[in-house]
């Protein structure tokens, strides 16, 4: 007899899965993400490309962390990795204790990509209660939840609109509302603001900041700009390419309540100076 | 602007009153048409021309674009009916459109009868079986790429050859009614069906599939949710392109044989038999039911696939 | 998600060709045993001895050699064909390759005539504000509509002003490559950006040389799809013309007459020579199309 609620809905969340008793780490905070020595490799028709090679990395629950590095040095692979999107080579990496895998099947992450990535013949509220409805929610609870998350990053009064009526701005904002409206417990996200204007960007990281602020969760973010990773991030990961590894990690002295104005000040410059030496560091190598 | 088209719109109506007045004075029955008829004829022709020049010329969009179209038929058709009847050109050459309506309206029982045999039934049941089929088997065989590979090709292939030419073979297996040439529209309405489905399938984006995959979603909810909804615009195109070619198909099944109706019987026997009005008459049918179907149609995708860039911007 | 999959010259084949062998075989088949089953009635009935003293192998023996049967096997089809082919000379009616000349010519003469139509009058609308209002949405239209019911007037209306053979034929396969063709030229030679064209007017060149240097060579990735579904089109325009005037030569003539004298196997052979036919013609314009635009990028 075949189960076509399970068709439809697919694997119902596992709350064992979210909650697995020995992922710590020995600073005592829970571990969200655990890389140790991954590698991928991929075969091409002429030579073997190392995209990722010996991958150490460890993210703490809390943590706001930046892959920074130029083209080619793996962090999308290795934000990939994590979220169930590529397969490893060689090594090992835990979601919340779990693999990649289990971790994807319990919802425990949403992904933001670089384009918005919306369904155009859904409404914007449509395109947030997606993920809801595969999840099992009713529509009632969908439809709450959703425009919740859609006021938190302020786009009330557009729940019906369609995609295409919106800027690219405010259909990124739709995208990251829809990736948190499950509050999965790692948010990731691939350069979501690459392709903004400087102006928009600037706005959109300050919501960004001020949302992980009030809610604390895991955020991986992997970006091409040195003065973004510098803003939204507690720790940053400098990545060099061919083969992919991380050069060196810095821990931000900012303080985790930030504003735009802190972008002119000493410490921040420093933050920026770090960056910019380590990544051409990476890339004399 | 405003000048112009208010202008041109004189012009228009100027001429088209010339030519009802023109009507009037043309001769009839045989008899001879007099120098003045033709001078008049003539300079009337110029003025046509030039009233759908200016009204082409006219800036405006969709409206005058569609009203200097419908005007140049207003004109074909009036000179036609004109120029016929002043040369008295023989009736089983080229009949005037005035016995076209008539013999329409005086054969309405017949036409309506060819017409259910064809569209009614021929048409409409064939479509959809080839069609609804076309989309079934593009589903079925969405997961099974192997299939798919050795399907296409053949498929694309079927579009090259005259698949109108089973229609005596379908004859000899379904007999000489209209389920005959049913089984000729689903086997031409099939295979473009299934092309289009499985080139639908395929049009999701990479991203929106891989979201559907960091949300865990099944197979079928994937398809459900995004690759259908995605494959809409294509699934229109092979209906639209299908319904041409299943009204095609029927009509020319019937050419190579039927029984007692049908349009295309009714085209093909009433062209023997020199009976030109009703011929006319049954190829103005089938060219209204093409384009009423086409414009249905239009309209069904306008609902379903109303986000699609090709549909908005129209 | 990542797949990168090294390709040799079998894989290549196992990827593309082996599948559709497999289909091909399973095709035929399922012919093979269509044709057992739908012949085993008749074959019961008229072919094997009434007193029912025959065993199976009789059976489908019988149902694959039959006279007039309701589905010919595929050897019986290919046997007729090859022998339509070689059993006659070349000018003789049952040879089929003389029918396919007489529908090939009117099919060849149509197209020729209906693009070079098609492109000259696509120019004309691209250039005329008037044409393009009033003239393109008739064409357009008279795609959804089924340009072929005319064919009994032309010939009817060509027959009594004294035309009779190739013309109204290749007439009909005309207009048939003619619509296609127009709509998809006028949607080519419109094809350029705005940027290329600004470019050619600060070059003050005129309009021909703005229709010879950029319009043309821009319009003939959109003529050759058409080109493609013009000469099928006007294949079976040409076979149907041929049904009307009393069937007596051509690829359609021949298809009527086995189905008045229920001379299933003709049919059948006639309908493979005609699939044939179109395959054909359809492969050398994409050949020339290949030849074309040999120097330009797969977008």
């Amino acid at each position: 007899m075949v189960r076509c609620d399970l068709f439809l809905r697919g694997p119902m969340k596992n709350p064992e899965v979210l909650f697995p008793s020995d992922a710590t780490s020995s600073a005592g905070a829970r571990l969200a993400v655990e890389v140790r020595n991954a590698s991928v490799v991929y075969e091409t028709a002429d030579s073997p490309v190392h995209a990722l090679e010996n991958i150490d990395l460890d993210i703490r629950e809390g943590e706001f962390i930046a892959l920074i590095g130029p083209s080619g040095c793996g962090k999308t692979t290795l934000m990939r990795v994590i979220a169930d999107l590529e397969k490893i080579s060689a090594g090992r990496v835990l979601v919340n204790g779990v693999t990649p895998h289990e971790a994807r099947l319990a919802r425990a992450y949403g992904y933001v990509f670089q384009a918005p990535a919306l369904f155009p013949w859904r409404t914007v509220l449509g395109n947030v209660t997606l993920p809801l409805q595969i999840q099992g929610y009713s529509r009632a609870q969908s439809r709450t939840v959703a425009l919740e998350h859609l006021a938190r990053v302020g786009l009330t009064g557009f729940e019906s609109k369609y995609p295409w009526q919106l800027s690219g701005g405010m259909q990124q904002r739709v995208s990251i509302a829809r990736a948190l409206s499950f509050e999965p417990r790692i948010l990731m996200m691939d350069e979501p603001f690459g392709a903004l204007d400087e102006i928009t960007r600037d706005r959109l990281n300050e919501q960004l900041q001020q949302l992980w602020q009030r809610e604390r969760r895991t955020v991986v973010f992997v970006t091409h700009s040195i003065a973004e990773a510098a803003y939204l991030a507690t720790r940053i990961v400098v990545m060099s390419p061919r083969p992919g590894r991380i050069i060196k990690v810095i821990e931000s002295p900012l303080p985790d309540e930030r504003h735009l104005g802190m972008r002119d000040s000493a410490v921040f410059i420093e933050v920026a100076h770090a960056l910019r030496e380590a990544l051409a560091e990476g890339h004399h190598d | 602007m405003k000048r112009a088209t208010q202008w041109t719109v004189m012009l228009v109506a100027g001429c088209l009153a010339g030519g009802l007045v023109l009507m009037q004075f043309s001769p009839a029955g045989g008899e001879e048409a007099s120098p003045a008829f033709w001078l008049a004829t003539f300079v009337l022709a110029l003025f046509a021309v030039q009233s759908i020049r200016r009204m082409a010329a006219l800036d405006s969009g969709r409206v005058y674009g569609t009203l200097t179209a419908a005007l140049f038929g207003v004109w074909v058709i009036f000179f036609w009916q004109l120029l016929v009847v002043a040369f008295d050109v023989p009736k089983v050459l080229l009949p005037p459109p005035s016995l076209i309506l008539q013999s329409m309206s005086s054969h309405g029982p017949t036409l309506w009868g060819d017409f259910v045999q064809t569209v009614l039934k021929a048409v409409l049941i064939g479509w959809t079986l080839g069609s609804g089929m076309g989309f079934v088997v593009a589903v079925a065989i969405d997961r099974l790429p192997f299939l798919q590979r050795g399907l296409l090709p053949l498929a694309s292939l079927t579009s090259t050859i005259p698949l109108v030419a089973v229609a005596p073979i379908a004859v000899m297996w379904f007999g000489f009614e209209w389920q005959s040439k049913a089984a000729v529209v689903v086997l031409m309405t099939f295979f473009p069906m299934l092309v289009s489905t499985l080139a639908g399938l395929k049009a999701a984006g990479r991203l929106e599939r891989e979201l559907m995959h960091s949300y865990a979603a099944s197979y079928g909810r994937t398809l459900l949710a995004l690759r259908l909804p995605a494959a809409l615009p294509f699934i229109f195109g092979a209906l639209k392109v299908n319904a041409t070619l299943a009204l095609i198909g029927a009509i020319v099944a019937e050419f190579f044989g039927s029984p007692t109706s049908g349009l295309g019987f009714r085209i093909s026997t009433e062209a023997s038999r020199m009976n030109m009005p009703l011929v006319w008459g049954a190829i103005v049918v089938a060219a209204v039911t093409g384009s009423l179907a086409y414009a249905v149609l239009v309209q069904l995708e306008r609902r379903a696939a109303f986000w699609h860039p090709s549909v908005r911007e129209s | 998600m990542t797949k990168v999959v090294v390709r040799g010259p079998i894989a290549r084949w196992s990827q593309q060709g082996l599948p559709v062998l497999v289909i091909l075989l399973a095709v035929l088949l399922v012919w093979y045993l269509g044709a057992w089953l739908l012949n085993a009635p008749g074959a019961i009935e008229r072919v094997l001895p009434q007193d029912g003293a025959w065993r199976w192998q009789d059976l489908l023996a019988a149902t694959m050699e039959m006279q007039r049967p309701v589905l010919p096997a595929p050897h019986q089809v290919l046997q007729d064909f090859w022998s339509a082919l070689v059993d006659w000379p070349l000018d003789s009616p049952r040879n089929l390759l003389f029918h396919v000349a007489v529908t090939a010519e009117s099919t060849l003469w149509g197209f020729v005539m209906g693009t070079l139509l098609g492109l000259v009058l696509s120019v004309c609308i691209v250039h005329s504000r008037t044409l393009d209002r009033a003239l393109l949405p008739w064409i357009v239209a008279s795609q959804t509509v089924p340009v072929l019911a005319i064919a009994p007037i032309v010939l009817v209306l060509l027959g009594s002003l004294g035309f009779a053979g190739v013309a109204p034929k290749a007439v009909i396969a005309m207009y048939l490559c003619f619509f296609p063709v127009t709509v998809a030229m006028v949607q080519g030679l419109r094809s350029p950006q705005r940027i290329e064209t600004e470019m050619l007017h600060t070059y003050a060149a005129t309009r021909w040389q703005a229709l010879w240097l950029l319009r043309l060579p821009a319009a003939l990735p959109f003529l050759f799809p058409a080109l493609r579904v013009g000469i099928a089109a006007g294949l079976v325009g040409a076979m149907v013309a041929e049904l009307p005037t009393g069937a007596q030569a051509g690829l359609g003539a021949r298809l009527l007459t086995g189905s008045y004298y229920g001379n299933t196997v003709q049919i059948w052979s006639a309908l493979v020579m005609s699939a044939l036919l179109g395959l054909t013609l359809t492969t050398a314009v994409a050949g020339i199309e290949r030849l074309v635009l040999r120097h330009r990028s797969q977008a």
